[in-house]
């Protein structure tokens, strides 16, 4: 190996590495595509929030406090009248029809029990195929018509007051596109050059193994970068997600997630032999994980502990649990310090191993 | 001077043995056919040589240097073509040659005038701006043996240069392989192919990691009475039974 770093010999590799990604114009559509369909997908598709849920209202007996709180209800984005029926058999029916997702009940002469009794009952009936969904718009429907009754307590939403889905997807989309890139491709292309024997034609000669992986790294992390700025110029614009914090930590998380998906996509490549099993490998063994158990969609907090042990294991969970904290709730860089340090950790662990790897097979 | 000398030279992997103790030498200049059956040990013995793989006991002097203490020295010395012509799909017929003559240290002026001067000699000036991926296998394997000899190296590795063309093109690579013989060149090939084996100025048969033979084609034949390689290979690979026919 010769004292000086060869920086010819090493940007002539990089040069190489761009040409092959350059080259393959549907790997570049997808490198570059995917964050925008995703950020897409997730952000607009794939909604939590709780919009126009279908009421049927069963009012026996209408009078003014009725009308009141069935005015107050419906005033809301939250609820629109689908229909009116006059028994319990036919609201149960606009249910199982799927004409609606929530019959409001009155007890008949609803109105006089509470100037008699001081209280009137009302049944909210709701269709829980989706739980979570049914929790939400009850909940929502029940502090309405209590806020007609009874003072109910003030509740303030911090850092997502508009309770925007997106704020909660964006942190895990950019988790998941930037390991899918940095991973996938990196390890597809390493294994490829395994594959087609041209692995093997650098070994022979004097370069360095180290280099032509170093090599590959460099126009992968440039990649990212830019997903990064889509993915965040995407969320802020079209999204309406601000970001809360300093850019500059976010950009030094993201960073250094970037620069440990490619280590993850090292890894993959000193374990996989050919270009179907890197991308199984990356595809199975490392994205079902991060978007089950990263907090993407199912929330960890409320897994059993197995799983939430297993969860601290993957490096994106640590990612968009800093991402969430600096970009949405605005912290500064230093309280995501636990999160930064497990994805240093991680980082370099995987390249230690992908060495030891390396260095077992050459001798 | 000798271009390889091995002595007791062995790889284990565990308890299995790939290579057992082989001790040859290959002169300057010669074209070595390097035979044996699909798991003879031919292509460890060849990646040992080539200061891929480290020699478990013994030692392998190449071009000069010791293998296993040297390995950076031997492979500055050396070209290697492995039998997935190794060359990059993606890239054009001269961005390969520039990458391969760059890895060993040519100069950028020195390469654009050595390249064309190559293409011209292969006749193949009008491949010089396609993508490797679109070229036949014959002109894939040329132009890969051709850049692994693009540095000088004092000795060529071939492992099974010709695998999947005709007999024309095979034809043709060697007349490659007597051109850069020619030159000096020393070349170490492996191949299936017997009737490869007599273009060859001596030849070795491995049999489970052992040298079973070497000598030059028609020694070979006279010592086995055989009329062709392909009868010699059949008797030493197939063992005792073989020869009792």
């Amino acid at each position: 190996m010769s004292k000086t770093f060869p920086v010819r010999l090493f940007g002539a590799f990089i040069l190489k590495e761009f040409r092959h990604i350059l080259r393959d114009r549907r790997t570049i559509m997808i490198l570059l595509g995917m964050p925008v369909i995703q950020v897409v997908l997730f952000g607009f598709a794939i909604t939590t929030e709780v919009r126009e849920v279908r009421v049927a209202l069963l009012d026996p007996t209408p009078d003014a406090t009725t009308r009141r709180l069935t005015d107050r209800l419906l005033a809301s984005d939250y609820f629109t009248l689908a229909r009116v029926v006059h028994s319990p058999a036919a609201a149960e029916r606009a249910l199982r029809r799927g004409e609606a997702e929530m019959a409001i009940v009155f007890e008949p002469s609803f109105e006089r029990k509470v100037e008699k009794e001081g209280t009137g009952r009302v049944q909210l009936i709701a269709d829980a195929t989706n739980p979570n969904l049914a929790a939400m718009f009850t909940g929502y429907a029940t502090s309405i018509i209590a806020g007609g009754a009874a003072p109910a307590p003030a509740t303030r939403l911090l850092y997502n007051p508009a309770m925007k889905s997106a704020y909660y997807f964006v942190p895990g989309v950019m988790g998941l596109v930037l390991m899918l890139i940095c991973a996938m491709m990196t390890s597809i292309s390493i294994v490829r050059e395994k594959e087609s024997g041209t692995m093997e034609m650098i070994l022979v000669s004097p370069a360095r193994p180290f280099m032509i992986i170093a090599a590959k790294l460099v126009p992968y992390f440039m990649l990212s970068c830019v997903n990064l700025a889509t993915i965040l110029f995407l969320s802020v614009h079209a999204l309406g997600v601000p970001v809360a914090g300093s850019l500059s930590a976010l950009v030094t998380a993201s960073l250094l997630f970037i620069l440990v998906s490619l280590s993850i996509g090292i890894f993959v490549s000193t374990v996989a032999r050919t270009q179907v099993a890197a991308i199984l490998v990356s595809g199975m063994v490392l994205m079902m994980p991060v978007i089950l158990l990263s907090g993407l969609i199912f929330p960890v907090e409320n897994m059993p502990a197995l799983l939430q042990w297993i969860s601290h294991l993957i490096p994106a969970k640590w990612y968009i649990a800093a991402v969430k904290k600096i970009m949405i709730e605005g912290a500064p860089l230093l309280l995501a310090t636990r999160e930064m340090l497990a994805l240093a950790a991680t980082g370099v662990l995987l390249l230690l191993l992908s060495l030891k790897k390396f260095n077992d097979r050459a001798t | 001077m000798k271009a390889i000398e091995t002595e007791a030279l062995t790889k284990r992997f565990g308890n299995f043995t790939a290579v057992d103790s082989i001790s040859f030498d290959v002169k300057r200049g010669e074209i070595f056919g390097f035979l044996g059956a699909n798991g003879a040990g031919k292509t460890t013995a060849m990646r040992v040589l080539c200061g891929l793989s480290k020699p478990t006991s013994g030692r392998a002097i190449v071009a000069g240097h010791d293998v296993a203490a040297r390995p950076e020295r031997v492979k500055r010395r050396i070209g290697y073509m492995s039998q997935r012509f190794s060359l990059y799909e993606g890239l054009k017929v001269w961005e390969n040659i520039r990458l391969y003559a760059g890895i060993y240290g040519a100069r950028s002026a020195d390469i654009r005038e050595r390249s064309d001067a190559l293409l011209r000699e292969l006749d193949f000036e009008e491949g010089r701006d396609k993508l490797v991926r679109s070229l036949p296998t014959g002109w894939k394997q040329k132009l890969a043996f051709s850049v692994a000899i693009f540095h000088e190296p004092e000795i060529v590795f071939l492992d099974e240069p010709t695998g999947g063309v005709d007999p024309v093109a095979r034809r043709q690579f060697w007349e490659l392989i007597y051109k850069a013989a020619d030159r000096g060149i020393t070349v170490f090939v492996t191949t299936h192919y017997m009737d490869e084996a007599e273009y060859c100025d001596r030849v070795s048969i491995m049999v489970d990691g052992k040298i079973a033979a070497l000598d030059s084609p028609r020694g070979l034949k006279e010592q086995f009475r055989a009329t062709t390689m392909d009868e010699v290979f059949r008797i030493l690979a197939r063992g005792d039974d073989a020869r009792a026919l």
